[in-house]
């Protein structure tokens, strides 16, 4: 959790962004810059929150801060990607998903062009300050786009690891989706090996009597979830879902074969986010498995500090194992 | 200032007689759709027409050519007049253009980047285009590169909101290689522009954002020529807005200042009319 220390229920935008290097963008693309010249950033005045602030010192001519100005910074962005750069461009999910979402549709997705979008402090992160700075839509918006890829990353070094392949490797848009880079690591920081690959996902922990199937910061609520359910003698296995377009549907088909009852969990209204992805997979492959959708349902959340919202939808480890038993006993 | 016009009086009539083509081909191309845009294609007509035949620069056998200006329509739905440019200059054969909007057809009411060699950026949402080209003109400095990125905007379009974003922002980036040319021909779908929603006066507004402005009879070839072969340099650091007074459905009279004419499609009888006032010119 880094040197910081606060209380708890403490939550107000400072505290947040000093915390949220864990969440790791600008410090990867600082990595990847100098290898990589046609890596260019652009934020709307909230360049600290994914810190590519640290890019834009590192390569000023290459950093552009478009003000509160977010449809002309996603057009801009396509501009640069048509002169063969990888614009990166960050900002809170509510102004970039939801925002600026015809932009991204019109001049990003449908010329199919190399811009990483990355919205931050996703579904209820932003606590408090209420349902205009919530994203609770991203994921049905973005995932509703032709060409575009659509990734929750459980953590900083997921997320650092995804970007990277997506700078080396990948073709095409994606939307990144993240929280508020308080989380709680699932995965290592600096593991040797590559522990996240676009498309792949990823069998946290094995089980037989039921499957969570989560994306961003819920893994490592389901992961909490698990280990409470593993106590009272229910084998549940966990699989971090952080592509969500496209889809592993292995996993899926495979979650619902071995386990025969599978609970999607996301922070995002259940329509069109992770849940309908999921039980789209399901309905089409005929297989007969018990099926739940957890997240918000078709609600706009109330407002509160996010320790005491996530308690308050069940969206933390205990509330995902209630859930979860709830949902078996059905 | 050096007024003195850069080229000879045969380019000039070369350029008024391609306007005159874009302007037939414009009317041979809505009839294989029946319904198209011929006012703002029209009022547009001269501004092509110096583009492509003296002020940009291109590789029609290398359109992907890192080097080359871009043009981006920010009123798209006038590429109906620009295709037939972008064909006569070599960037695809004429006969394609045969294919106009029928299915599978690269060539759609709105221009697409993927499928069309000459297009730089694919438009048709209007108001985009102007971040585009701010985009790509801060690309090109990212790259040094020299070229510039010309965006043409109807006057409609600046009731975008996006517009004055855009606008705000190159003048921020100190954007010298950026120039936006407004097609004010003064009427939308629903009527006449400053009636529907003023967005007078146009000159100050663009000054305010602090854009270099030039004013010019945008169906003036000469006059045309002139203002671009006097841009500042694209190393320098205020973008520059062309202000083009012209006249939706220039060319034919009885389109001439109708907003009746954005889309529509001439009968027989009108057709031939209009061919030959276009023939005529003006």
């Amino acid at each position: 959790m880094g040197t910081t220390t606060f209380h708890k229920d403490t939550w107000e935008l400072y505290k947040g962004m000093e915390m949220s290097k864990q969440l790791t963008a600008g410090e990867t693309l600082v990595k990847l810059g100098k290898e990589h010249p046609e890596i260019v950033a652009l934020c709307a005045d909230l360049g600290k929150p994914t810190r590519l602030w640290d890019f834009g010192k590192e390569f000023p001519e290459r950093f552009f801060n478009f003000g509160l100005a977010e449809k002309n910074m996603v057009t801009a962005a396509a501009g640069l990607a048509s002169t063969g750069k990888t614009p990166f461009i960050a900002t809170y999910a509510s102004f970039l998903g939801v925002l600026a979402a015809e932009n991204i549709r019109t001049a990003i997705a449908y010329p199919n062009l190399n811009v990483r979008l990355i919205g931050t402090h996703t579904g209820i992160a932003m606590g408090f300050y209420g349902t205009s700075h919530h994203a609770t839509e991203d994921i049905s918006i973005t995932r509703a786009m032709a060409n575009m890829t659509v990734i929750s990353p459980a953590d900083g070094a997921a997320l650092s690891e995804l970007i990277e392949e997506s700078v080396k490797t990948y073709e095409g848009p994606i939307y990144f989706r993240i929280s508020r880079g308080r989380e709680e690591p699932v995965y290592r920081k600096e593991a040797s090996e590559v522990q996240n690959k676009i498309g792949q996902a990823n069998i946290l922990r094995d089980g037989t009597n039921l499957t969570i199937i989560a994306c961003g910061i819920e893994v490592n609520e389901a992961l909490k979830a698990a280990d409470q359910l593993s106590e009272e003698g229910l084998s549940v296995r966990v699989i971090d879902m952080h592509t969500i377009k496209p889809m592993d549907d292995e996993a899926v088909y495979n979650a619902a074969k071995e386990t025969g009852a599978i609970l999607t969990v996301e922070e995002h209204n259940v329509q069109g986010g992770l849940g309908s992805a999921v039980a789209e997979i399901l309905m089409e492959s005929g297989i007969n498995c018990k099926f739940k959708r957890h997240g918000f349902h078709d609600e706009y959340a109330l407002i509160g500090k996010p320790y005491y919202l996530y308690q308050h939808y069940k969206l933390n480890g205990e509330g995902i194992s209630e859930v979860s038993k709830e949902f078996l006993n059905e | 200032m050096d007024n003195t016009v850069s080229v000879s009086k045969e380019k000039i009539d070369l350029i008024k007689e391609k306007a005159k083509m874009s302007r037939l081909e414009t009317i041979r191309l809505v009839a294989l759709a029946k319904s198209g845009h011929y006012g703002s294609s029209f009022s547009s007509s001269e501004i092509f027409a110096t583009l492509y035949y003296k002020v940009l620069n291109y590789d029609p056998k290398n359109p992907k050519w890192r080097s080359r200006d871009r043009f981006v329509m920010g009123k798209g739905h006038a590429a109906v007049g620009a295709y037939p440019v972008l064909a006569d200059v070599g960037f695809f054969p004429k006969e394609e253009l045969d294919t106009y909007t029928q299915v599978g057809s690269p060539f759609g009411d709105h221009p697409d980047m993927n499928k069309i060699n000459g297009i730089d950026f694919s438009s048709g949402s209007i108001g985009h285009g102007l971040s585009v080209g701010v985009g790509m003109s801060l690309g090109a400095r990212v790259d040094n590169e020299n070229y510039r990125s010309y965006i043409l905007m109807g006057d409609g379009e600046l009731q975008e909101g996006q517009v004055w974003e855009a606008a705000m922002s190159a003048a921020n980036f100190k954007l010298g290689n950026l120039v936006a040319i407004v097609d004010d021909n003064k009427v939308t779908v629903d009527g006449v522009t400053g009636e529907l929603m003023d967005i007078n006066p146009i000159k100050e507004k663009w000054k305010s954002f602090g854009w270099n402005v030039v004013e010019v009879d945008g169906h003036d070839v000469e006059a045309l020529v002139e203002t671009f072969d006097h841009l500042p340099s694209p190393g320098s650091d205020v973008p520059t807005a062309i202000i083009c007074d012209t006249v939706a459905g220039k060319g034919v009279s009885f389109m001439e200042h109708g907003y009746e004419w954005h889309v529509a499609n001439l009968g027989e009888d009108d057709k031939q009319k209009a061919i030959e006032e276009i023939k005529g010119g003006f």
